[in-house]
């Protein structure tokens, strides 16, 4: 039974507003000069403000249906434009998985905006930041709300844009210009994955709306459409579509093997490290991936129960989640550990959604969205106190001198490591360690998760103990300092949701799974109790990882800046390796970068000498052809038209002699002739 | 069928004739404010007749302007008509035709001259764009090229006099293979008629077909810049003054896929059958082959000049994909890449090189020119978006539809497609980068302080810049303004017999 009361309807219809409020401060942004400062901000955080006001209406709206006896999705469809008989629509779309987007991502964005006015005070292009900011945001609640795979994709390839211009927003730097191009030319070889799915997918079923009234791409009938030739021995087009649109998550996602860019795209300023490629654009592959769920799971029907798509989106999720686990052990930066961090994040997410946990995939985002977002803005403001240096083997020993970030810092890096009960990281993991657990087709990916929360426990640790713990390393004539009010203010806020949201999924009142999946919540404590043996496993994990990393970093404090890591000294080949991140960036360099660099020279020399070649050959052959022709003109047409010319001129020049007007000459021929005239009669010619 | 209410469309064709004609009865320094008037009017007209022709496009998609008898012994008329490709084409040359003139603002050599040619050679693409009667359609399509070949070989730059020739030859073989085809048609179809319409039903035989086809399309590709008979277009485009630059990325190359659309396909639909899926491997080979050589240039203009072939390949593989919506995303790309290339041409060739007199990106970087000319930098990075294809502009919805169609027929060269997008984003970013970022803060202040001594951008640059960057936005943001005059055009005879000869 769906209700449909006028104030719902209503909030659909409206819905557009939400993203169209940033995206119209960044169209102001862009036209302010650059001194209007404390204007760009508020009018930044402002629409931020209302956006995530709209937003919770929004939330709310989908509140009323009670009781979940039904999914709730409302959607809103309008045509853009006409393709000859065929009509192209974009529409927007209201269900739990929107809502709740929609309020995490202006929340943390409100929270990240304030933050950033602290952080980019110093910077002389202040305006375009937020306005950049601005147009991001825009684009990612489009994103979110899209209810056609077009319209998502055109938000796609916007928050794409911004993250470009954002990484190279201090283009001055070269590392930051080529992290921007490389990081949108790595995520666009997965969009152009996504491209051809989409158009596949709309060749398929004639429509890219994903809700519409039965007619959606993502409605059973458009499903049994795409599954039914198979079924009768065709192409497995939902397995190819679905697959294709899983390469654009794994590009923004940052899944391997394109997961190279994000570690790179931390040269951009750090609220832009936490906002985008933690919080939410990274987030949207998952996003997508449980957005496009019904049609990722399609193939299901073919395959007895257990989907190919979703197997291999399982592996490349367990796969990337410890991956990057263990490249995260050994770096010395301290956005480059967060980012590995985060691709190993985003990694159990993508992994939940393969083993069939969709609702602890969202939870975990949900989760992760502030708890990375905290832990980024407190490394941001770590960079700050200590004079803009990143390398964690030069700080050491702030936790005295930044009390407030180290206690927000501390509840972050408990979250993410999963500490139990009381963080809203263990809860979210748990749940997806148990969806892995449940899952028949393989163990890997349970496995390969055990393993990444321990790693992910130690890493997190070792990290404390480089920022926080021992002795500053840094330059000592420059004490590290607090940072002002606006940069702790939103640290606090957000860590208190890091602990607080922990709750709305626990699993002994899993709310947030179900309000996803539209079931009525219930308290009790079976699922918990049953689920025991492996919560006591995981925690053993998390504990064994923080353990080991306390005895190595913390309770034996790191030397020198420059002495070798623990590790190093331990390992030194193995350490080596994860240093430099098994190799991936080198592997690309000397293949795919070469190929592209070396087809274009050939291209470029094909162009030069064949194309050119001939064309020059031509030239000269036609050059040739002239100069025979030439020849031939002057020495045969020309030479015997002079030639007949000279013979004309002597002969009449003779001939001229006979007429130069004397009158003796003409009596003297005259006299001649009459003679010969004479002569002639004389001899018997008859006339 | 005569429709009296299209006649304002035709003044785009008389004014432009009429304007080379007053520019040059006019004393020198008037010449640019009389080409600008001229090229606004005609924008006016093309605008006017873009409504008339909205408002009857639904009973009747094709409308004769004029018909009358011209040397009636060869079966040759004055027989004009529009349907809505041509119009969006005449849209076109009117936009980019204002924007080639303010582009020419500071034009001190011979000013009379240059434009009354100009003005020439945009009549000539204007009666292209009109013609039934394809004599009448060649006479203007050689109108066209020899105002060209003086534009560049007196007001050029680089190698001028080569570029000039270059592309003269090409475009003189290119004409002379369609003529050859066009009269071989004339004769077989009994030699009474050049008009389209009645050859364009006259069945030829097959056999017949099989080598028309290829000669008459060929002929009109090289001017599309069709790969491999495409190098005539970057040495033409570097060696040209901006304004023909502009010109010749904009709307010449658009004469020849209009060519080939308008006349070589409906005129041979089983020759087209047979042939179309080399030539739409001609288009994606040109795509990635374009794009390839553009990220390994290291003139600044030459990169713009292979991204006009690489884009041209869009349309070529749009006219051969045979369905409505690759026809039409292929007539999209046209419209499309016009604005877009005339605007990249003219940031490069008036806005930079005129200011630094050089285009080579290693000599460019260092001058960091986003500090000296940051209006410029904006402009070209909100037109390198649209060259590869960013959503909100006009190349993303042609590209799409292009894909699309690709598709429906042959999967593989849509993902083709799709990497030449990939690719197009590769060497944008990396001249982009180059050209106006460049790299070092600190090594570069001399350079740096040089370049404080440029001309400021001046409000006609200012003003054709965002012409063409509004004219891209607005077809990006609602396609249907575009759509709605090409899609009627599918139901004309002309188009028809494409779309049925692919059997869809």
């Amino acid at each position: 039974m769906i209700s449909k009361t006028w104030e719902t309807l209503l909030v659909v219809k409206l819905l557009w507003i939400i993203p169209a409020i940033p995206m119209l401060a960044a169209g102001v942004l862009a036209l302010t000069p650059r001194g209007y400062r404390r204007m760009a901000a508020s009018l930044a955080i402002g629409s931020m403000v209302l956006a995530f006001l709209f937003s919770c209406l929004a939330f709310y709206a989908t509140m009323i249906p009670l009781p979940y006896s039904e999914a709730w999705r409302q959607s809103y469809n309008v045509p853009w434009f006409d393709i000859g008989h065929e009509t192209v629509r974009v529409g927007w779309v209201l269900d739990p998985l929107s809502a709740l987007m929609l309020a995490m991502v202006t929340f943390v964005g409100t929270c990240i905006f304030v933050f950033s006015t602290g952080y980019m005070a110093e910077d002389e292009n202040f305006t375009r930041f937020f306005g950049f900011l601005t147009l991001f945001a825009g684009a990612m609640l489009g994103l979110i709300i899209s209810n056609s795979l077009l319209l998502l994709f055109i938000c796609w390839e916007l928050v794409g844009l911004a993250s470009y211009l954002l990484i190279g927003f201090w283009f001055h730097k070269p590392s930051a210009a080529a992290a921007a191009k490389k990081a949108f030319m790595t995520t666009r070889i997965g969009d152009l994955g996504l491209l051809i799915g989409m158009v596949w997918l709309y060749s398929e079923t004639g429509t890219l709306l994903f809700y519409d009234g039965g007619f959606g791409c993502l409605e059973t009938k458009a499903l049994i459409g795409l599954v039914t030739p198979a079924i009768s021995g065709g192409t497995l087009a939902v397995t190819g579509i679905a697959l294709l649109i899983f390469c654009g998550a794994i590009g923004k996602s940052g899944q391997f093997p394109l997961h190279v860019w994000l570690p790179d795209a931390m040269e951009g300023p750090t609220p832009v490290s936490a906002l985008i490629h933690a919080a939410t654009m990274v987030a949207a592959g998952v996003f997508l991936v449980g957005r496009m769920l019904p049609l990722m799971g399609a193939d299901m029907i073919l395959f007895s129960g257990s989907s190919p798509t979703l197997y291999i989106v399982a592996m490349v999720g367990s796969f990337t989640a410890l991956f990057a686990a263990l490249i995260a052990v050994a770096q010395t930066d301290i956005k480059r550990i967060l980012a590995y961090s985060t691709v190993s994040q985003l990694g159990y997410m993508m992994m939940a959604i393969g083993v069939g946990g969709y609702p602890a995939a969202i939870f975990h985002l949900l989760t992760h969205a502030f708890f990375k977002a905290l832990l980024f803005l407190g490394s941001g403001s770590v960079i700050h106190g200590c004079h803009h240096e990143q390398d964690i083997r030069r700080m050491g020993g702030i936790a005295g001198s930044m009390k407030i970030t180290f206690a927000t810092y501390a509840v972050g890096m408990m979250a993410l490591s999963g500490v139990p009960f009381f963080f809203s990281g263990f809860w979210s993991k748990e749940a997806i360690l148990h969806a892995a657990l449940t899952w028949t087709p393989s163990m890997l990916p349970f496995i390969f998760g055990l393993c990444g929360a321990f790693l992910t426990a130690f890493y997190m640790t070792r990290m404390m103990g480089y920022v926080f713990f021992g002795n500053y390393r840094g330059d000592s004539c420059h004490a590290p300092h607090e940072s002002p009010a606006t940069m702790t203010v939103p640290l606090v806020i957000l860590a208190v949701f890091a602990v607080l949201l922990g709750f709305a999924g626990t699993s002994f009142w899993p709310w947030c799974q179900s309000y996803l999946t539209a079931q009525r919540v219930r308290f009790g404590w079976e699922e918990f109790l049953h689920a025991w043996p492996l919560t006591g496993g995981s925690i053993a994990m998390v504990a064994a990882g923080i353990g080991l990393g306390w005895k190595l970093y913390i309770s034996r404090p790191v030397g020198g800046a420059d002495a070798p890591d623990i590790l190093e000294t331990m390992h030194p080949k193995i350490y080596n390796c994860l240093k430099n991140k098994f190799f991936v960036d080198e592997f690309y360099a000397a293949t795919w970068v070469r190929w592209c660099g070396a087809f274009a020279s050939v291209s470029d020399w094909m162009e030069r000498f064949v194309w050119g070649g001939m064309m020059r050959g031509a030239a000269f052959f036609t050059a040739c052809l002239a100069l025979l022709n030439s020849e031939t003109d002057e020495r045969v047409v020309n030479g015997s038209f002079d030639g007949g010319c000279k013979v004309l001129k002597a002969s009449s020049g003779k001939l001229s002699l006979f007429q130069n007007g004397k009158a003796q000459r003409y009596l003297c021929v005259i006299g001649a002739a009459f003679a010969l005239l004479l002569l002639a009669l004389e001899m018997g010619v008859k006339l | 069928m005569v429709v009296e209410v299209m006649d304002m469309i035709l003044w785009t064709l008389y004014f432009s004739f009429l304007g080379a004609v007053l520019v040059l009865l006019l004393p020198g320094r008037a010449a640019k404010w009389a080409a600008l008037s001229v090229a606004v009017a005609t924008l006016a007209a093309a605008f006017a007749g873009a409504s008339e022709y909205m408002s009857v496009s639904a009973q009747a998609p094709w409308v004769t302007l004029a018909k009358s008898p011209w040397i009636p012994s060869l079966g040759i008329s004055w027989h004009l008509a529009a349907d809505g490709i041509s119009i969006t084409l005449v849209l076109l040359t009117a936009l980019a035709s204002v924007a080639g003139v303010l582009f020419s603002w500071n034009v001190a050599h011979r000013p009379k001259e240059f434009f009354a040619l100009y003005l020439t050679l945009i009549g000539g693409v204007y009666g292209v764009f009109f013609s039934v009667d394809l004599f009448l359609f060649m006479v203007f399509y050689e109108i066209a090229i020899i105002p060209k070949y003086f534009l560049i070989a007196v007001w050029g730059s680089t190698r001028r006099e080569y570029g000039a020739m270059k592309l003269a030859l090409y475009s003189f073989i290119g004409s002379a293979l369609s003529l050859a085809g066009i009269l071989a048609a004339y004769a077989v179809a009994g030699g009474h008629t050049f008009d389209l319409l009645e050859l364009a039903s006259y069945p030829f035989p097959p056999q017949f077909q099989y080598w028309a086809f290829p000669l008459v399309f060929v002929g009109f590709a090289i001017l599309a810049g069709m790969w491999p008979f495409h190098t005539w277009a970057p040495t033409g485009h570097v060696a040209a003054p901006t304004a023909a630059s502009m010109l010749l990325a904009g709307v010449v190359m658009k004469l020849g896929a209009y060519g080939c659309l308008r006349v070589a396909m409906p005129l041979f639909p089983i020759g087209l059958e047979e042939w179309s899926l080399f030539f739409a491997g001609l288009g994606v080979v040109g795509i990635i082959y374009g794009a390839l050589v553009a990220l390994a240039q290291t003139d600044f203009k030459f990169v713009i000049g292979y991204s006009s072939v690489s884009h041209m390949g869009f349309v070529i593989l749009g006219l051969m994909t045979l369905n409505a919506v690759g026809l039409q995303g292929a007539v999209m790309q046209m419209f499309s890449h016009g604005v877009i290339a005339g605007l990249l041409f003219a940031v490069v060739g008036r806005m930079v090189y005129d200011r630094t007199h050089t285009r080579e990106l290693s000599e460019l970087g260092p001058m960091q020119l986003y500090r000296s000319m940051p209006f410029v930098t904006v402009v070209f990075v909100l037109a390198g978006l649209a060259s590869m294809g960013l959503p909100g502009f006009s190349g993303f919805v042609a590209e799409l539809m292009i894909v699309v169609g690709a598709w429906r027929g042959i999967p593989w060269m849509a993902v083709m497609a799709g990497l030449g997008i990939l690719l197009a984003a590769a060497y944008t970013l990396r001249v982009m980068q180059l050209a106006f970022f460049g790299y070092g803060d600190n090594s570069s202040e001399n350079s740096h302080s040089d370049m404080s001594k440029i001309d400021a951008i001046s409000w006609p640059e200012k003003t054709g810049a965002v012409l063409l960057l509004a004219a891209s936005l607005c077809v990006g943001l609602r396609p249907s303004l575009l759509l709605d005059l090409i899609a009627p055009a599918m139901n004309t005879p002309l188009v028809q017999v494409i779309l049925k000869g692919a059997g869809s």
